[in-house]
């Protein structure tokens, strides 16, 4: 078991180091390249050459990261067939589809299109570059659509039906996968932060001109455009982050609760602004959940049920079950899960031998029959839980997802203050004398990362230990291979991806250096 | 033939943008390059064989593996 724990441990932290580190350039990119073409429609339109120049400088910063962003996402996928692969095979067409997909757009709309904004400047039509700039926006948005359905699926599977003879989940409805109400908050949430990222970016390098009284006017420009955009989507974001909240409350009430820190459930619960978690609070225990909080009394309840009295279940009510609010508890939620793991073993044996059962067992399987919607309501919705030990494992870490949530936040709400109070500076003409607000925006380029991180962490350590949603966990979608390989291939991967970033900011800083002016300074 | 020119067009395009590539632009290249080889062919023969299609000939083999490690006794 030890084994199995150390296996898990070290695929989970290759996962998480692999995505983490693909994500600090995803978002540069999504963000990045719809200010660059909004900056290159200004020039199309008014014809005036600085708009021309900033578009060239923003693309090119946009270039570098492109190129060293461009197939770390790629050992994602590698990571599924070797570390993952009994999960790869479990979730059959539904990653596939996504992501083929995912691979043909990314393929066609952003390396055709990319080609044209770089190389296609006096070489094809004004409009025709244009129209290549907002085709490489939008296709690289759409690329990430493809990657957060897929995602959003293992975090609420839907329009799917489980075919017993394959072990594969079949997709039976592409419209609900798609349109799933996860799969739309996650999609809108995800970008939209990107955006931040990127204004926040361009904004920063913007202010370190503004304080080295270089490039005057180009960086008050950009600053408008970036504080214009991030103030929206920082707006936008505080919107669909509610329609997250609503949804993993629905769906997934115990990532709520490990959010919030609450681990007996209430009616009327408060949000908290501000707290500390008490160390060492386990479930169950009789230790306060927090040493200090400051709470919106009332607030969790109607961002989660849209009713301010609604009750909010806690750790114990979902661990321990609560009669009251018709929560069963995990302990009968394994003892399901197990009966339907069982079955599926009689399935596999009767259909070995050829036995006569193997029809009746069939129909269990089948949700169309009355049997089968019996069975699945009753049991093998609870499938993965049979592969759990003990009622505490469906407990995610509740302080990294409780930090880590009031953390993005918090950020969140400072987002929508700075590009607020960056665009009036900009609008009055101030912006050049505010250094303190210049120095402000140069410590927020990594907070904008930092808030994005911390949001995937809720995303996806809050839903643990599970890695499709009350179907599959870690422990059964893991292949058993040795530890040791994992380890290497962990060392190995951080040493890459750190010699990338660095790279990256290196090559990003000679960039800045050297300015929008062809040759620099 | 006047139906290849189109493409010849875009090969031309694409030559001649290569060719006249700013220094950054070609260092980008070098770092896709290298990062490209290490992914595909180091990573992917080295570390990373998909385990099922390496280890199974048929989508039937698979199936039968993945249910036997799912239902297997914990």
């Amino acid at each position: 078991m030890d084994q199995l724990s150390s296996l898990v441990d070290w695929s989970r932290a290759q996962f998480a180091l692999t995505a983490m580190y693909h994500w600090i350039f995803v978002p540069l990119t999504l963000g990045m390249s719809f200010m660059i073409a909004i900056m290159e429609t200004i020039y199309v339109r008014t014809g005036k050459e600085e708009w021309k120049k900033m578009t060239k400088f923003w693309a090119k910063l946009f270039g570098i990261n492109f190129a060293i962003g461009v197939a770390t996402g790629i050992i994602l996928e590698f990571e599924f067939g070797t570390n993952w692969s009994n999960y790869s095979w479990f979730v059959g067409d539904i990653f596939g589809a996504p992501l083929a997909i995912e691979g043909i757009m990314a393929f066609f709309m952003e390396s055709t299109f990319i080609a044209i904004m770089f190389f296609g400047w006096n070489k094809v039509s004004k409009k025709f570059h244009l129209t290549s700039t907002w085709l490489v926006a939008i296709g690289a948005n759409l690329s990430a659509l493809w990657i957060l359905v897929a995602n959003a699926w293992m975090q609420f599977p839907t329009g799917t039906v489980f075919n017993p003879d394959t072990a594969r989940n079949e997709m039976i409805n592409f419209g609900d996968v798609l349109f799933s109400p996860i799969a739309v908050n996650k999609f809108l949430h995800t970008i939209s932060s990107s955006y931040i990222v990127g204004a926040v970016f361009i904004i920063g390098v913007s202010s370190w001109f503004l304080l080295k009284k270089r490039e005057i006017v180009f960086a008050k420009k950009s600053i408008l455009v970036a504080a214009t955009f991030g103030f929206i989507a920082s707006v936008f974001v505080a919107f669909t982050g509610d329609g997250s909240a609503y949804q993993v409350a629905q769906k997934q009430p115990m990532k709520l609760a490990a959010m919030e820190g609450l681990y007996d459930g209430q009616n009327g619960a408060g949000l908290i602004v501000v707290g500390v978690l008490t160390p060492g609070k386990q479930a169950g225990d009789d230790k306060d959940a927090d040493i200090f909080k400051v709470e919106i009394p009332k607030l969790l309840s109607f961002l989660g049920y849209r009713d301010t009295d609604a009750f909010v279940p806690g750790v114990n009510d979902l661990v321990y079950g609560n009669d009251e609010q018709g929560l069963i508890s995990a302990e009968e939620k394994i003892a399901r899960g197990r009966i339907a793991i069982e079955t599926l073993h009689e399935y596999k044996v009767a259909k070995e031998n050829g036995d006569s059962t193997y029809a009746e067992i069939a129909l269990l399987f089948d949700r169309e029959t009355p049997q089968g919607k019996e069975f699945y309501d009753n049991y093998f919705r609870y499938f993965g839980y049979g592969y759990l030990n003990s009622p505490e494992d469906i407990i995610p870490n509740v302080p990294m997802t409780f930090y880590s949530f009031h953390i993005m936040v918090a950020l969140g709400f400072f987002f929508i203050f700075f590009f607020f109070m960056m665009l009036i500076f900009t609008i009055k003409n101030s912006i050049d004398r505010r250094k303190m607000w210049l120095r402000i925006a140069l410590f927020t380029m990594p907070l904008a990362f930092i808030a994005t991180q911390t949001g995937w962490i809720v995303a996806e350590v809050g839903r643990q230990p599970w890695v499709i949603q009350d179907l599959m966990p870690t422990v059964a979608a893991v292949s058993q291979i040795d530890a040791s390989a994992v380890q290497l291939t962990f060392v190995l991967f951080a040493i890459i991806f750190t010699a990338l970033l660095v790279a990256e900011i290196s090559i990003m800083l000679k960039a800045i250096k050297t300015g929008p002016n062809e040759g620099g300074k | 033939m006047k139906i290849f020119q189109p493409i010849q067009k875009a090969f031309r395009f694409y030559v001649e943008g290569f060719r006249h590539m700013p220094a950054w632009g070609r260092k980008m290249w070098l770092i896709i390059i290298i990062k490209g080889i290490a992914i595909f062919v180091i990573m992917k023969f080295l570390f990373f064989p998909n385990l099922l299609k390496k280890n199974y000939n048929s989508d039937e083999e698979r199936s039968k593996h993945v249910l036997e490690q799912l239902t297997k006794p914990r």
